[in-house]
């Protein structure tokens, strides 16, 4: 699980049916720091995040467990919008 | 299942469900010796850890489904354990 910053959204109109109405964004995986963390990545939403939302996302299978049909073809999902991060000790 | 340290926590008011309830904190995983390795991601913590312990963390996600006893959590990352030490031969 990890934190990111969502950057924009993706439009896809051509896709796998399993993937219709599903809304996609990009995230940028960031650290505690909110700092940039590596590449980019596409995650799915269902917590109604926007652009700017500081968010976290899970991986892998997990990733669609969000969804209302979550036998989905995805490896990343956004799971909350983050409100803050409290960081006490530095690493 | 790897070594972290604690950094903090997170607070998020619009979140899935099964949450609800959970700490969500903030580590970094270390190496052999306890020096930071890579970045610092996010785990649900089953261990009452703190800022500053060290902690075992499996990421992966069967093994947090199980601790939520919830097939269908949304959840990848957890605090297994708070660790007292580590012992290494030389």
């Amino acid at each position: 699980m990890h934190l990111a910053r969502v950057i924009g959204k993706v439009v896809a109109t051509q896709k796998h049916e399993a993937l219709e109405g599903i809304k996609l964004l990009m995230i940028q995986p960031v650290n505690h720091n909110l700092k940039p963390k590596s590449a980019p990545i596409v995650a799915v939403d269902n917590m109604q995040s926007g652009e700017g939302d500081l968010v976290a996302y899970v991986t892998g299978r997990e990733g669609s467990l969000m969804l209302e049909e979550n036998f989905t073809p995805v490896d990343a999902g956004i799971v909350a919008i983050v409100d803050s991060v409290n960081t006490e000790v530095a690493p | 299942m790897k070594l972290a340290r604690v950094l903090g926590n997170i607070q998020a008011t619009v979140k899935h469900e099964v949450y609800t309830g959970y700490r969500i904190m903030t580590v970094q995983p270390l190496d052999e010796n306890l020096h930071p390795e890579g970045e610092s991601h996010l785990a649900v913590d089953f261990a009452q850890s703190g800022p500053g312990d060290i902690v075992l963390v499996a990421v992966e996600g069967n093994a947090s489904r199980q601790l939520f006893m919830n097939d269908q959590a949304p959840v990848h990352a957890v605090i297994e354990g708070v660790v007292d030490h580590v012992e290494r031969g030389e």
